[in-house]
Parts: C-alpha cells; structure tokens; sequence
C-alpha cells in the first residue's frame, strides 16, 4: 500500500468533545487514516464511537483539538453515512429513498434513475424499487439504506455499527458485498462495529477505543489474504488476532 | 382468508345498521303504543314525512351551513398549517404568538359571538358565522401540526444536513410528509369542530338574518314544530357522519401505504 507515503486522508490530532450534560465524550483521540483504506473502530458501549464518526462526517464539531483533510484540503464534498438504524423515509419508495441525495443537489427522476438502479443493484434490490420501506425485512432496509449511501459514489463511506441489529447470517452476507464494494470502489471506510470478528474480517486496520474519556488505545494492522472469505474466517490467523483484540479491549477497560 | 375478512368488513357495516333499524322500530312502536304527542317525542315516519314536506327550505339550509363549515374547515386547515409551519422555521414567532393561539381556543365561542356580530355587521351573518368557526376548528390543526413538523426522526434530520439540504427542501421532503399523519388527525378534529362551531355561532346570531340547519331548529322550536326539528337535528348529523367518513376515506388514501396507523396487520 502508499499508505507511508502520500498524505492521509483524514488526520486527528487530540480531538476532545465534551457534550453540553458535561459528559466528556472524547478526551483527545489522535489517529491518521489513509485514503482508500478500510478501518474499524471497536470498544465498549458509549466509549465515543459516535461521537468521533459524528464529528468526520461533519454533523457536530470537536471543542478541542483539530480534524485535518490532509490529502484533499477539505472534507469531500460528497460522502456516505450509513446510520445504525436503516433511517429510511417510511412515505417514500426504495427508489426515492436512494434518489434522496441525488435529489437534494438537483437531479429529476430521470437523470437519476440510472445510477439508483446501479446502486440498487449492487446491494441486489433492484426488484425492490417500488416497494415501501415497510414491506422490507430490517436486512433488506439496511440494504436501501447501503444504497442510498453508496448512490453519490461518495469517496468516504461512514458507517456506524450499520449490521448490529441484523441476523449472523444476512450480516456475514452484507460483510462480504462490503468487501466487494470497498475492492471495486477504492473508498476510504470508517466502520463502526461492537463486533471484533466483524472488524478483523472487514478490515485492514482496527482501532481499539477505550471509554471515559473516549481514547484510542491500540491501532492493530490486520494481516489477512487479499481475497477474504470462508477461509479466512475459519482460520487460525482470524482467530488470533480476534483473541489479540479481544485481550486489548479487556485491558482498557 | 378473503373470506372471513369479507364477513368482517361486512358485519362492520351491518351491524351499527340493524341496530339503527331496531332503535327505530323500538320508537315507532313506543310512541304508537303509549300515544305520545308528536310535539314531545314524534315518530320516526312523522319525522321523514316532515323532512320530505320541507325538502326545499331544508336543503337550502344545508347548503347555507355546508357552505360555513366547509370555508371554515379550509381555511382553518390551510391557516393552521402555514402558522405551524412559520412557528417552526421560527422560535421568536412561535414564543410571541402562541399564548394567542391559545387565548383564541379557550375563549368559549359563544361568549365571543356576539361581538364577532357586531364587528362585522348583521348583513354579512355567514362572514361572522364564518370567522367564528374558523376560530373554534382552527386549533387543532395548528397544534397537531406543530407536534408533527417537530417529530421528524433525528437520523433523517441529519442525513438531510448531510447532503446540505436548503430549509425549504427539509421542509417539503422531510417535514411535512412526517407531519401529515399529525396535520390529518387535527384535520379529522377540525371537520367536525368546524360544523359545531358554524351551527353554534348560528344559534347566538339567532336573528333569522341567516338561514343555516341551525336556524331551522330554532325556527321549527318557536312553532312547536317538533317533527321538523329532528329532520333539521337528523341532517346536522347526517352531515358531521359524512365529514368523518370523507376525511377519514383522505387519511386512508394518503397513508395506506406507509404509516402504521392505517395498515392492515396480517393474521
Ligand atoms: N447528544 C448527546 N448529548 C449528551 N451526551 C451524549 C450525546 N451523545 C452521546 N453522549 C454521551 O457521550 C458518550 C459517548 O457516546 P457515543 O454515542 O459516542 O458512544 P458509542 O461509543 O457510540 O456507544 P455505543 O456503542 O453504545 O453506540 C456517552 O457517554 C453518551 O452518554
Ligand atoms: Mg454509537
């Protein structure tokens, strides 16, 4: 990877938040990401997880400490936010669910309609684009959900614990399009997970927060093939550095 | 399955119907029975044969107090929602102007009527009917509205600032279509307030300068005309059954398909 060289894409230095109850939500969390790599972030309920995917969206802003763009000056115009409910328009369809964003910045329904139905297709819900979000099972809306996300083709994809409320198995399904998604695209993405196996299976790197205050407490590289899969979750390399993680964690807390 | 959801729908309508017929027949059979005066309780074929009688003068009044109550009912609907949709885009608005939203809903109209009479003049009776059930229905759909402008999901109000939507995008995408189950229960409320206060203010102007349902009844009470009140008081309910249903029939086809208070749960 160019990791080493070229300048990351986003670049935290002591970023702290404390929310107006007084609650220090983030006490100075440094950390760089690269662009078009693929980073976790682990830890224990209310550790600031959100709070820290809130402040790189833009949604709030840090009170101390500073957010850089290094690699492209600014933070990118279009990016993706996958919340961790679906939070789908429940008046709308699946299709004007995803054409919102593009919607919003102008584009008819025609002009749209190719790269809605691309995105559909992506997550396999193009026989869906007529249905409500009320005819969907909660996979299927996190699915639209994903969609609508990826319709800008945004650069940075934000996701915050996007599987957490769905099955094992429609989980693994959508952890596998993820990587599918994330090799033919070459986005950054911040992914938010309670789940240490998901983190190691999905990314390159993970970091491990701690709570009270918010911190990053170990930054572990993943070591997996290029191709994960079946394999790769069944291996003892997997499983390793699951328990690695895992050992990280309980030390923090 | 279709079937027993056919039997449902049809017992649904059915029943309230028989047991129409049957308080009916009950009343008929009484007064005959006991030979009550038709000028205290009159029989219900008393009542039809006076409400055929009168057809013209009734169905003019109808018209008169359909005519109020329909006004009312628009324009407490369209002010409701564009006030509720002003005190959300504004707090300042809202802080200064709502004790007087309030103040306009607690004062009885009866009390106001009157003076609402002398301000506009007893030439122009329907304006002040108007005016003055526009103040009684007009509350609900501004309070409710309001309710439903501010309910909107947190996560959709983020996302929506995430794409960098204007404040007129929110409000068309995303505030009022999660407000319009809001804004149709105050509609529901204000359709039938809208009449209560048209055929109230009535009562109270009373003079005979307007020629509503309601001025029928107190018309047909001077003359002891006893069997012409009920069909006058039978078609005031036969329109306020008729304003639930439509509004009732609007808040189905508009929500059928999403919101969760109009969708039929399988099994
Ligand atoms: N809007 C808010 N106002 C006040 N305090 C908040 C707010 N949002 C979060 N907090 C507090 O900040 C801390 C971090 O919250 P955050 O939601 O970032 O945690 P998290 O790591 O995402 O937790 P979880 O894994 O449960 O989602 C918590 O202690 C929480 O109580
Ligand atoms: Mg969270």
């Amino acid at each position: 990877m160019s990791e080493a060289t070229s300048s990351p894409l986003i670049s935290l230095d002591r970023v702290g938040k404390t929310y107006a109850s007084g609650i220090m939500a983030l006490g100075g969390v440094s950390a760089e990401i690269a662009q078009g790599s693929f980073v976790s972030l682990v830890g224990p309920s209310g550790c600031g997880k959100s709070t820290l995917l809130r402040i790189l969206a833009g949604l709030i802003s840090a009170d101390s400490g500073a957010v850089a763009w290094p690699a492209t000056g600014a933070r990118p115009a279009e990016l993706g936010f996958v919340f961790q409910e679906a939070t789908l328009m429940p008046w709308a369809s699946v299709f004007d669910n995803v054409w919102l964003p593009l919607k919003l910045k102008g584009r008819s329904r025609e002009q749209a309609h190719e790269r809605v139905m691309s995105a559909l297709s992506r997550v396999s819900l193009a026989d869906f684009a007529d249905a409500f979000p009320r005819e969907l099972s909660g996979g299927m809306r996190m699915r639209v959900s994903i969609a609508r996300a990826l319709v800008t083709e945004p650069p940075l994809l934000l996701m915050d614990e996007p599987f957490a409320a769905l099955d094992e198995f429609t989980r693994e399904t959508l952890d596998d399009d993820l990587l599918a998604l994330w090799h033919a695209q070459a986005w950054t993405v911040v992914f938010v997970t309670h789940s240490i196996y998901e983190a190691v299976y999905l990314s390159q790197r993970v970091l491990v927060m701690g709570a009270r205050p918010g911190r990053i407490v170990a930054d572990v590289k993943i070591d997996a093939p290029a191709e994960r899969g079946r394999d790769f979750r069944e291996s003892h390399l997997y499983i390793d550095q699951c328990a690695a993680i895992s050992a990280k964690l309980r030390e923090a807390s | 399955m279709t079937d027993s959801r056919f039997q449902t729908r049809f017992w649904r309508i059915a029943l309230p119907l028989l047991v129409g017929v049957a308080v009916l027949l009950v009343w008929q059979g009484a007064v005959t029975a006991f030979d009550v005066p038709s000028f205290v309780l009159p029989a219900p074929t008393l009542i039809a044969e006076s409400l055929v009688a009168n057809f013209g003068s009734l169905m003019g009044s109808l018209v008169v107090t359909l005519r109020v109550t329909i006004a009312a009912f628009l324009l407490a609907s369209i002010g409701g929602v564009a006030l509720a949709i002003l005190f959300v885009q504004n707090r300042a608005v809202e802080t200064a102007l709502f004790p007087y939203a309030i103040i306009l809903q607690v004062t009885p109209v009866v009390a106001i009527a009157p003076l609402i009479l002398i301000w506009v003049g007893f030439d122009q009776v329907e304006l002040a009917l108007l005016i003055l059930a526009w103040i009684v229905a007009f509350f609900p759909v501004l309070s409710n509205s309001v309710l439903g402008l501010r309910s909107v999901d947190h996560n959709l109000a983020d996302l929506f600032r995430l794409y960098g939507a204007s404040r007129l995008q929110t409000l068309i995408e995303l505030q009022l279509p999660a407000a319009l189950p809001y804004i149709l229960a105050g509609m529901k409320i204000s359709g039938g307030l809208a009449l209560i206060g048209a055929v109230v203010a009535e009562f109270v102007a009373g003079s005979g300068a307007s020629t509503g349902l309601a001025w029928r009844i107190v018309e047909a009470g001077n003359r002891l005309d006893i069997p012409k009140m009920f069909a006058a008081l039978f078609l005031l309910s036969l329109l306020g059954i008729a304003i639930f249903f439509l509004l009732s029939l609007v808040e189905y086809l508009l929500l059928r398909r999403w919101h969760e208070s109009v969708i039929r749960r399988e099994g």
